[in-house]
């Protein structure tokens, strides 16, 4: 054969190429490509027609440029006239440029349609094949469309010669993946199977290829290949190598067909017929037994060629996972090739050994290799085989040798390389979860892992080690000894900070008989890391802080003094800012008792299955596979974590009612394993946001709190479905829903916040929401009086029982707020029913706080409570009055004494737009009074309250300034608890 | 499966690409992401690949690299032979076969590849079959 531009000889085709080696920089390259480029377009479009080998030289060119890296876009059609050329050589050329350079959903494609079809016809045998291929490498929906039915005759006919019939398996092969629906299906579909059988093992190659992925969609079609398939690879197993001649690769009898046949059977569970299942199992035998044969020969080929067999068998072996002695043997063959020095045979046998400690037959077996692979771990040169081991190192973990794994884990960590880091974190926080020594040992583990991969610890693990110390009480002194100690490192990873944070804040009182983690030092251990805090790290240890003044009171001096500091106080982060307002507010005007009962420890999480598992499970699809065998098949196993921890919180709900929430009511009290395990995330930091919740821009942030409400996310539901903490925050805009802060906070002193903006102003909507049931509200007002309808709503398909909703005033409000309730009719709602319920309303004098809810009904079971305010403000007995200038100001100017007037400049929450705020002022209740102010931007308006006792006339002005998006609103009234109150309501509207 | 097959040379330049499943992202930056990945490795390291959602199985020959992008079905050392079995099919037509050789004769070299992968999948092993048709070519065009 001759040697460099060959048989037909381009020389242009040569010189180009030549040239562009020639050039010295990428510049000349491209100057020089353009050049050809401009020629070739120039002749392509040149009158004179282009005879068939001037074509072929071009598209041969243009092939190659388009491999250096530049994209063609011209010279299909000469490809396409090329394929009607009767030249070999020439149609060749055609084909080869539209397979290479032409995308599949190319218009092209049916251009080509017509020649393909034609070449199909053709008696010529090498343009059948021609045409075959073409379809094979860029087959499209058109084209199975139009050629689909052609195809199945010319696998099955007797006439078919053996190349095309290999070229149409493959052909027709594209085209049912690209389309399945246009392969017709029929006779042939029973006779391919019999290709298994044909004399040529090109065909039988081909046919194995399209049988695999046919099978695979309809396994029942094709069941009678499986002993087809047995019976030609025993043949082959056991043919000498020198019986198929040509196929038989380095002393390996066709390896490639082998490795096939023996994947089509991983379609199908081991044969059920003896004979066939005796025949396999020998097959595997041999193939295993020549493993161990002395090499025919020294070449790596001869042993690639016979260990990708032998791989591929014990991958049948696995997936079958019926043969104990066949998985102890591919066990222990693997065994071998983990100290095999081709590097290759390493990182294969530790792969394949990853599936098999997923077998209960030989997990046992993969064990006793525990060694070389942590071997393997700290002597691998390519990172490629470490991660291989990290794999096979956590498929073979068990309760037994769970404690070295991850400790040789977490020494590897140290210097593992950054690629596989977050996974290993991972790997190590499930292992030590799922197989814990003991819960201090979990800790340990896991403070560990932030310590030394403290980067690459996500959320959900720090989430996760959280959850388990408030659930086990046996842990927590223990964990809250170690995070002090953890703390006391120089430098110190910002995730340990919160681990800290959050388990010293609950359970800092453990380790504080210690002088030296007495109050002090644990505070000012962390409060030495807060400044170098991001603001939620920082947020979280301002919860922190406020539970320490309730687990620390002799301290309480100087956790104030931090709350009060202006760089929290007056912190640009909204959330910081009123976090600090808040839990200062908190700590000044609670006692004690309210502290103590608001900032309860945390109640146990519910168990989920591991938010961290889960993660790995999205990181890598292909580890849940095992994953998934592994549990599957692993039923017996010894309780894990998971298990043992999930007793604990089923035994508190139903009698029970969670402490924290009973006296700082929550807005939910619910007693169902489902409600109390969402609600008991954000316990923590509920009652704290909710009795001064934030106004609804705050929301969003808002919820997450003391990290509880950042708990929640950990188990994967779904916030809108059955979340109660999105409820929690006051974003769900129809939500009205908070805890009466009658007890926690004397009246007047209130900050402005418990009562959603969007009640204050309209008297229709969905009061509260959850999984279960749904409270509507409509209500109307007439001077001092008001009614209000609250509609019931069963979600569910099953009965709520001994349903019973009452209402109570706190406090105060009872001599100021006059309500009768109206028992229900049934105490029985059922499943989809709504029930009504009419409530009156009588306002006696001014007053702060709402009306409380209680509603407590039997579901399925359990005692649900729950507990919420009603929409009853101060400004629903508001009356507007119209009035001129003059005796606007001549009444304004009456109101001056100290405590009529309440002024308060503050910072927009919503957009200013003059229409909204117009609107939000009517609802409200005022009657806005046009003309009196000078400056149109501004709202003048006035009203009456009318109680019983006394009738409070209300002035008002609003200028808003649009530069600095603040707002000035000034209230004056005969009344200082009324006027503090109404600008505590309007403050939350603008 | 076998998603794509490329010849690379270590100045890192593509002297044949064939495609079996059209590629993600755009050819030529996948393309040299790929080649610098394998040349940035030593001969001690194994010859597989985690690439993204896929595997590469690749082998050395003297400046030239096969590289051949797999799905995780594939089985590799089948693959790393193909690749060795593609070499000793050229050089038994290009007799002593080089770079050169593939470039200046692109289209026996895809032709070749095309007789023994089609769609993806292995069809031909069998070294004298795979070069007939090709010999067939010749001989008309004498």
């Amino acid at each position: 054969m001759p040697n460099v531009a060959k048989g037909d000889g381009m020389r242009g085709l040569a010189v180009f190429i030549s040239d562009i080696r020639n050039c010295k920089s990428k510049e000349a390259e491209q100057k020089r490509i353009n050049k050809e480029l401009a020629n070739i377009r120039s002749k392509f479009k040149g009158d004179k027609t282009l005879d068939g080998y001037s074509k072929k030289k071009y598209v041969c060119k243009l092939l190659f440029i388009f491999l250096l890296g530049h994209d063609i876009d011209f010279g299909h059609m000469e490809a396409v006239n090329l394929l009607s050329s009767n030249k070999y050589t020439e149609k060749q050329i055609g084909y080869l440029f539209i397979s290479v350079l032409v995308n599949t959903n190319s218009d092209l494609i049916r251009l080509i349609i017509g020649s393909i079809k034609n070449d199909l016809l053709s008696r010529n045998a090498v343009h059948i094949c021609l045409a075959l291929q073409c379809i094979a490498n860029i087959g499209s929906k058109e084209m199975a469309e139009s050629l689909a039915p052609e195809i199945p005759k010319l696998i099955v006919s007797g006439e078919t010669i053996d190349a095309v019939k290999q070229s149409a398996c493959l052909c027709l092969l594209r085209l049912f993946r690209t389309s399945p629906d246009t392969v017709p299906s029929g006779e042939w579909t029973q006779r391919v199977g019999h290709l298994l059988n044909d004399q040529h093992l090109g065909v039988v190659t081909a046919a194995t290829s399209l049988i695999h992925t046919l099978a695979q969609k309809t396994p029942e079609d094709f069941k009678n290949c499986v002993s087809l398939a047995i019976s030609r690879l025993s043949r082959i197993v056991t043919s000498s190598y020198t019986d198929l001649q040509d196929y038989t690769y380095y002393f390996v009898p066709a390896p490639w067909l082998s490795v096939k046949l023996l994947r089509l059977l991983q379609v199908y569970p081991p044969p059920e017929d003896p004979a066939a299942r005796g025949r396999l199992n020998e097959c595997l035998e041999t193939i295993l037994n020549k493993a161990q044969e002395p090499p025919k020969s020294k070449k790596v080929q001869h042993s690639n060629a016979k260990n990708a067999v032998l791989f591929e068998a014990i991958n049948l072996i696995i997936h079958h996972d019926t043969e104990p002695t066949l998985l102890v043997r591919a066990c222990n063959q693997l065994g071998q090739f983990l100290q095999h020095r081709e590097t290759n045979l390493r990182y294969l046998a530790l792969e394949s050994m990853c599936l098999l400690a997923s077998s209960e037959f030989s997990h046992e077996a993969v064990k006793k290799h525990m060694d070389t692979v942590i071997t393997a771990l700290k002597t691998e040169r390519d990172v490629s085989v470490r991660q291989r081991a990290v794999d096979l190192l956590y498929g073979m973990c068990d309760k037994s040798n769970a404690e070295e794994i991850v400790a040789e884990m977490l020494a590897y960590l140290e210097t593992a390389d950054y690629s596989i880091r977050e996974e290993m974190v991972l790997k190590v926080a499930i292992l030590a979860e799922k197989y814990p020594v003991d819960y201090t040992w979990y800790v340990d583990t896991i403070l560990n892992l932030i310590r030394i991969a403290g980067d690459y610890v996500s959320d959900e693990v720090w989430f996760r080690v959280i959850q388990i110390v408030i659930n086990r009480d046996d842990v927590q002194g223990y964990a809250a000894k170690v995070v002090f100690e953890a703390l006391q490192a120089p430098a110190c990873h910002e995730n340990m900070v919160k681990v800290g944070g959050y388990i010293l804040g609950e359970f800092g009182n453990l380790i504080a008989g210690d002088q030296r983690s007495s109050p002090m030092v644990q505070f000012q251990l962390l409060h030495s890391k807060y400044h170098l805090c991001s603001a939620p790290t920082r947020g979280l240890l301002l919860s922190t802080y406020i539970k320490f003044i309730n687990l620390f009171p002799e301290i309480k001096g100087q956790l104030q003094d931090v709350l009060r500091n202006n760089n929290n106080l007056r912190n640009a982060d909204a959330e910081l800012q009123q976090r600090a307002i808040e839990y200062l507010q908190l700590s000044t005007v609670a006692s004690q008792d309210v502290l103590a009962t608001v900032l309860e420890e945390m109640p146990p999480f519910p168990e989920r299955e591991s938010s961290i598992l889960a993660k790995l499970k999205k990181k890598k699809p292909n580890v849940s596979d095992i994953e998934v065998v592994k549990e599957g098949k692993k039923s017996s196993n010894p309780p894990t974590l998971n298990n043992s921890a999930a007793n604990t919180p089923e035994a508190t709900p139903a009698s029970a009612p969670v402490p924290v929430m009973a006296a700082a009511p929550a807005p939910v009290q619910s007693a169902s394993d489902d409600l109390l395990g969402l609600s008991a995330g954000p316990a923590a930091a509920a009652p704290i946001t909710n009795n001064f919740a934030a106004p609804a821009s705050f929301a969003a942030p808002a919820a997450p709190a003391g990290g509880g409400g950042l708990l929640v996310d950990v188990f994967d539901t779904p916030p809108a479905q059955n979340n109660v903490s999105s409820a929690l925050a006051p974003q769900a805009e129809e939500n009205f829903f908070n805890a009466p802060a009658g007890e926690t906070a004397p009246s007047g002193d209130t900050p402005a916040s418990e009562l959603d903006g969007r009640f204050a102003i309209k008297n229709n909507g969905v009061l509260f929401e959850n999984e279960l049931l749904q409270i509507g509200v409509k209500a109307e007002y007439k001077g001092n009086l008001g009614r209000l309808g609250l509609f019931y709503g069963n979600k569910t398909s099953y009965p709520f029982q001994f349903f019973t909703p009452t209402v109570s005033c706190p406090g105060e409000l009872a001599s100021a707020l006059n309500v009768q309730t109206k028992p229900l009719d049934v105490n029985t709602v059922e499943g989809g029913a709504q029930v009504q319920q009419i409530i009156n309303v009588e306002c006696i004098s001014d007053f702060v706080d709402a009306p409380v809810l209680s509603i407590k009904f039997s579901y399925s079971g359990s005692m649900q409570q729950i507990n919420l305010m009603l929409p009853v403000m101060l400004n629903k007995f508001f009356e507007p009055v119209e009035m001129d200038a003059t005796t606007f100001f001549n009444r304004w100017k009456q109101l001056n004494s100290p405590g009529q007037e309440e002024q308060k400049i503050f910072k927009a929450t919503f957009p200013i737009d003059s229409d909204t705020s117009r609107t939000k002022l009517l609802g409200f209740g005022f009657g806005l009074l046009d003309g009196v102010d000078p400056n149109p931007d501004n709202f003048v308006g006035a009203g009456i309250i009318k109680a019983q006792s006394s009738q409070v006339g209300c002035l008002l002005r609003l200028e808003p300034n649009m530069q600095a998006q603040m707002y000035r609103l000034t209230l004056r009234t005969s009344s200082t608890s009324v006027t503090t109150r109404l600008a505590d309501l309007l403050l939350k509207l603008f | 499966m076998l998603k794509f097959i490329l010849l690379v040379n270590k100045q890192g330049q593509t002297r044949l690409a064939q495609y079996y499943e059209h590629p993600e992202q755009d050819r030529v930056s996948i393309e040299r992401d790929i080649i610098r990945k394998c040349l940035a490795r030593e001969d001690s390291q194994c010859s597989f690949l985690e690439y993204k959602n896929f595997k590469l199985v690749y082998r050395r020959y003297a400046s030239l690299y096969f590289i051949v992008g797999v799905d995780h079905m594939e089985n590799e050392l089948a693959i790393l032979e193909l690749i060795h079995n593609i070499v000793e099919t050229y050089d038994k037509y290009f007799d002593k076969v080089c770079e050169l050789d593939i470039m200046f004769n692109l289209d026996k070299a895809y032709m070749i590849l095309e007789e023994m992968v089609m769609n993806g999948r292995i069809v031909e092993m069998n070294q004298n079959r795979i070069l007939l048709p090709i010999r067939v070519m010749d001989q008309a065009a004498q």
